[in-house]
């Protein structure tokens, strides 16, 4: 028996409740002590097309989906057409007997179990929809999965909806458990619970990173759906108001950025959550924010563009545009969590800073960080560890004690101006969106052009120390260095993890979660490497460029993915063998 | 009490002589004056334009953004501090071009924000194209031929987009005007005056002279009814030989956008909130969710 590495994959089309029943799934693996890695993997359509869940579960934490399947849930031929040849020897095909299988699509190697999925789903549920939980119900049968954990899930799922759909969704589980047990001694993998482990939590990045800025601070949320950025704008509206914090669907990009400039001013703490697309929209409001020193949260969930582009998909492209949106210059910090508690700690971390610089702050997604589930230990959301620093912001006691005209862009040697809130009588002025002198009055000329400038650029300084470092993963001095941002470091991990295992010393991992202002320790880490191979997900390199021209070194080679999926250590490993 | 003296500052506007941005300022200073509305209390968000330039010209605080976007800033300032009043100042090619869209939603919302359109037919601070309001066919640098476009109709599309406190006025007729901006101050909800702005370097068909042979007051008609949003909204197109200004719509606003919030509603303004880190009891209500 080979035990706990186990992927599943569950496949069909949309409508077909792939995400819900695969995210139950993976929550009893959890409860029942494993650990678990989930991606959904869908098209941008609402029916039809071809979509699909990986579940990935083990005893050891995981950072990353896998390439080998060892159980295809196939509701549609489709899915077999597809999939059929990611299933290792050994592994099982559950289909729909309704259809027979093909010839082409057999394989020898693999254990075909039909199953009348529909038919039983309607006789035993009485919905032809919990076809996957019986699926499902098979899958945890082959793998000697304990049942309660599943059941428990159940109840607490349809606690809503009444004792009646409790029974048939358990009536179904058993089911399929009862049909697995034909076919059990054929299939050599088992995933078996892991009693008395720690209770886990199980979340996706688009829910580390809300809670993270929730537990900030954030308390305004302007946004316009825009896939993979929206679930966030939906996290806030769903779950803010408990919490204090207002959310706005408003008409567009351009107003949802600039509302929270508006709310910022007055003292809130504001996000706007977007996707590329929708980013564009806000370039301007990025600059009326860098220059009239307000602090905001820009959130961008990337997916391949331009344009419309894959909207469902992942890809790392937008680094150098965030990097560089707006006419003109201005401080800005760019962060790019790797992992959910990156995401939950950059998520508060994110407000700090924009507070204390008073400066727009853009925290780098994508979808596979986004959308991509994992289990972790309940202490990986370091609620304890938030702090909420506001900066120079004066309090009403020092306005109270103010006695010449207030000067909201105060000349100062850091570039930071106290800031006031407006309300108090002795702190009157006008946010400027022009340049401006110190109180502020719009001002041309060119001295004062340069010391307020000179003024806002002074910021990136102090800024730069506090820029996440790039940090190590893997022994030190190993023969070859990963370099990676943002979501790639799961799977560059365990691509980094597997060398090691082949050969004690052979990779590290550098990982980048702060961008610019450029971590001033970079270049001595870099320099420490032997050799470079930057693993990024965009066409050109874009890390690699912003290495060059903020350190001057070139590195050793590069893996990169532009395809819209997400990387996984096999296909690093694989890019390895060309770079 | 609010005096004069209280809006005043050492700065002069940078507005033509004879602009009629400069009757627009006076008249909105006496109307928070009378209305006895402090300078602290306030908030006047503009876009980009001549006019945009006004709260550089009062002691007041005030968010000069960008062009066309005053609108998103108010509303995001009104939902932080809804204690706040707030009053969004603009052109007509900021709110009726370039922010049309966020006009219009503005208004579907009903935010207890008062809204004052500098509108003078005209693209003042880029030296006189013609503008959403600028009739058809007329002949300015970027409409050598005349412009092939209808003008748009502010007050109807407030109208129809559910506004309840619509309003034109002109600052030849100052007192009338200060009445207005009064009114639309008291308004409990969304109140919009749009003001013929006579700008005499780039306009000047559209001047004071035009307006003064033309403009004629609601409130002067015996019969008008400015309950009846039909007739309003019929009103307010005419254009030509006469030209209204008063109070063409007013009727009993709902609540407003902040007060239809469930974390706003009839409490503490949002920045007025203690901000601190989340209870044990919180984190835990979020993890539930989780296991
Ligand atoms: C995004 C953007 N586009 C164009 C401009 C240039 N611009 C400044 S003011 C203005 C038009 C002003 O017209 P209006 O809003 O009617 O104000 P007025 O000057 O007539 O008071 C334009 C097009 C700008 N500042 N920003
Ligand atoms: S150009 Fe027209 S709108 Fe601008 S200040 Fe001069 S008169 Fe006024
Ligand atoms: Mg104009």
């Amino acid at each position: 028996m080979i035990e706990n590495d186990i992927t599943i994959r569950i496949g069909g089309e949309a409508g077909m409740g792939l995400e819900s029943s695969g995210a139950g799934f993976a929550k009893a693996l959890v409860r029942g002590g494993l650990h678990v890695f989930g991606v959904p993997d869908f098209y941008s359509r609402i029916r039809g097309g071809h979509n699909f869940f990986t579940l990935r579960a083990a005893c050891d934490p995981l950072f990353s989906i896998a390439d080998p399947v060892h159980i295809l849930l196939a509701l549609d031929m489709e899915s077999v057409r597809r999939h059929i040849a990611d299933l290792v020897p050994g592994g099982a095909v559950v289909y729909d007997s309704k259809d027979p299988l093909s010839e082409a699509l057999r394989r020898e190697d693999v254990l075909a179990i039909p199953v009348a999925l529909s038919q039983l789903a309607r006789e035993i549920g009485g919905l032809e929809l919990m076809r996957n939980t019986l699926a499902l119900g098979i899958a945890a049968g082959l793998l000697e999965f304990d049942l309660s954990y599943v059941e428990s899930i159940i109840r607490d799922n349809f606690a809503k909806k009444g004792e009646d759909v409790i029974t048939s969704n358990l009536n179904v589980i058993h089911k399929g458990a009862e049909i697995a047990e034909a076919y059990k001694a054929d299939f050599p993998f088992r995933l078996h619970a892991v009693p008395n482990a720690p209770q886990r939590i199980l979340l996706n990045g688009t829910q580390a990173f809300s809670m993270g800025a929730l537990a900030g601070g954030c308390r305004f949320v302007s946004g316009y759906p825009m896939t993979p950025g929206s679930p966030v704008l939906v996290w806030f509206a769903q779950n803010g108001a408990k919490y204090g914090a207002v959310a706005k669907h408003v008409e567009d990009e351009i107003s949802a950025i600039n509302m929270a400039i508006g709310a910022a001013i007055m003292g809130a703490r504001a996000l706007v959550p977007t996707s590329g697309g929708g980013y564009a929209l806000m370039v301007e409001g990025t600059g009326f924010a860098g220059i009239s020193e307000t602090p905001v949260v820009i959130y961008n969930a990337q997916r391949p563009g331009p344009a419309t582009g894959l909207p469902t998909r992942t890809e790392q492209a937008d680094l150098l545009f965030m990097l560089h949106a707006s006419q003109d210059e201005f401080p800005r910090m760019v962060l790019a969590p790797g992992t959910l508690e990156e995401a939950f700690h950059l998520g508060w971390y994110a407000f700090n800073v924009a507070e204390r610089y008073q400066t727009p702050v853009m925290v780098l997604s994508d979808q596979f960080l986004a959308d991509a589930f994992r289990s972790l230990e309940a202490s990986g959301l370091d609620f304890d560890a938030v702090e909420i620093d506001r900066g120079a912001l004066l309090t009403d006691a020092d306005l109270d004690a103010l006695t010449e005209r207030y000067k909201r862009y105060q000349i100062t040697e850091s570039g930071i101006s106290p800031r006031a809130l407006p309300g108090h009588p002795n702190a009157i002025w006008v946010t400027e969106s022009n340049e401006h002198d110190e109180y502020p009055r719009i001002e041309e000329d060119a001295q004062n052009r340069i010391a307020q400038q000179s003024k806002r650029m002074r910021k990136a300084r102090p800024m730069a120390q506090d820029v996440p470092p790039p940090t190590w993963y893997g022994p030190e001095g190993a023969a070859l260095t990963l370099v990676c941002w943002g979501s790639t470091y799961g799977p560059a991990r365990e691509a980094v993890d597997r060398l090691n295992a082949q050969e004690a010393g052979a990779a590290n991992l550098l990982h980048f979660s702060g961008l610019e202002p450029f971590p001033p320790t970079a270049e001595a880490e870099l320099r420490k490497a032997h050799k470079t191979i930057v693993v990024e997900g965009n066409y050109t390199g874009q890390l690699e460029i912003l290495i060059r021209a903020r350190t001057g070194l070139s590195v050793d080679g590069h893996v990169r993915r532009f395809d819209g999926r997400p990387f996984r250590p096999e296909f690093i490993l694989a890019g390895l063998q060309e770079a | 009490m609010v005096t004069r003296d209280d809006y005043r500052i050492d700065e002069k506007p940078t507005w033509c002589p004879g602009c009629g941005d400069y009757g627009i300022l006076t008249a909105l200073i006496r109307a928070l004056v009378e209305h006895n509305i402090a300078p602290h209390e306030l908030m006047i968000v503009t876009g980009i334009g001549c006019g945009s330039k006004l709260p550089q010209y009062m002691r007041v605080n005030g968010m000069h953004t960008l062009h066309g976007r005053p609108w998103p800033a108010a509303q995001g300032a009104k939902l932080a501090n809804h204690g706040m009043r707030v009053i969004v100042v603009h052109g007509d090619g900021d709110g009726y071009g370039e922010g049309l869209g966020h006009f219009v939603h503005a208004v579907r919302r009903n935010p207890g924000v008062t809204e004052i359109v500098q509108n003078n037919k005209i693209y003042g601070l880029t030296k006189g194209q013609f503008s959403p309001t600028s009739e058809k066919g007329w002949k300015t640098s970027t409409s050598p031929y005349g412009s092939a476009e209808e003008p748009a109709q502010p007050l109807a599309l407030a109208i129809t987009h559910g506004a309840t406190f619509v309003a034109r006025g002109y600052p030849g007729e100052l007192k009338h005007l200060i009445w207005l901006i009064g009114e639309a101050l008291e308004h409990p909800g969304y109140a919009l005056v749009d003001i013929l702005q006579p700008c005499v370097s780039f306009n000047k068909p559209r001047a004071y002279e035009y307006y003064a042979e033309r403009v004629y007051k609601l409130e002067d008609e015996a019969g008008y009814d400015p309950n009846n949003r039909t007739a309003a909204w019929e009103r307010a197109q005419e254009w030509g030989e006469h030209i209204p200004i008063g109070i063409f719509y007013r009727a009993v606003p709902g609540p407003t956008f902040e007060m239809l919030d469930p974390v706003l509603k009839d409490s503490t303004p949002l920045v007025k909130r203690p901000l601190g880190k989340l209870g044990s009891a919180q984190v835990d209500s979020l993890l539930a969710k989780l296991r």
